[in-house]
């Protein structure tokens, strides 16, 4: 399956050996690998919990992968999110993508975790020594996104 | 006659105390945004889904803007922009 919503720990090394195993086209495989700081918005960070929509947020994964999948030539996508209670250093999100070349490989990858940090519903909540706070979207992040944008979803959720 | 599934999501689930309900399709109410405002309309917390709050929503689990129409039985959900990855 190429798209997993989950509170368990991920094996990074073994994603990336399973998208090219027996597979001889595969002559790349780029990865990304989101961890969880100690710092926030200049405070502290204890630890995270991540919320998310239960349905949608593994279909618009699944339609972020299938974009990915229409606009380079790839091999295979795999895309892991975790969500619930995750401590500094742990492992948030895994991307990785594998195609015959490099170019595909980069910019799908990073394609995928740009468009996931603008449109798949995840919210983060941060524990700092001075309470709980709910992260604040980042505009850099819809501008990241905003690099990719065709014509694909008519629909602009800010409307 | 089947009722709106309303979501609540994140610090919007914690403005409005609670995680969702279950809603017939107001009268009157065609639209996203129609429903937006008449659930800020019930004051309070509530006024978190106001006009000029930054809100975001789905209709069946895709995201859509307040202009998408609603029918009966829509899933419907509301929350904050997001901020996974």
């Amino acid at each position: 399956m190429a798209v997993s919503v989950q509170e368990a720990d991920f094996d990074a090394g073994a994603e990336i050996a399973a998208l090219s195993a027996g597979r001889p086209e595969v002559g790349a495989v780029a990865s990304f690998v989101g961890l969880v700081r100690d710092v926030g918005h200049g405070a502290q960070v204890t630890a995270m919990t991540l919320e998310h929509y239960p349905g949608m947020t593994e279909q618009s994964l699944a339609g972020i992968v299938a974009e990915a999948e229409r606009r380079w030539r790839l091999h295979g996508v795999r895309v892991i999110h975790r969500y619930g209670r995750l401590l500094p250093c742990d492992r948030i999100v895994f991307v990785g993508v594998a195609s015959a070349h490099r170019g595909d490989a980069f910019a799908a990858c990073e394609f995928i975790m740009d468009y996931l940090k603008t449109r798949a519903p995840f919210w983060k909540r941060e524990e700092t020594p001075d309470g709980a706070h709910w992260v604040d979207a980042r505009e850099a992040d819809d501008e990241a996104a905003a690099r990719w944008d065709e014509s694909w979803e008519a629909v602009d959720p800010r409307r | 006659m089947k009722e709106l599934n309303i979501l609540y999501f994140a610090s919007l689930r914690e403005a409005v105390g609670r995680p969702g309900e279950r809603l017939p399709l107001p009268e009157g109410v065609t639209t996203l945004g129609a429903l937006r405002e008449h659930l800020a309309a019930r004051g309070e917390g509530w006024s978190a889904l106001g006009a000029g709050r930054n809100v975001r929503a789905a209709v069946n689990q895709r995201m859509a803007g307040f202009d998408a129409p609603l029918a009966e039985g829509d899933e419907v959900a509301f929350f904050p922009p997001v901020t996974g990855g």
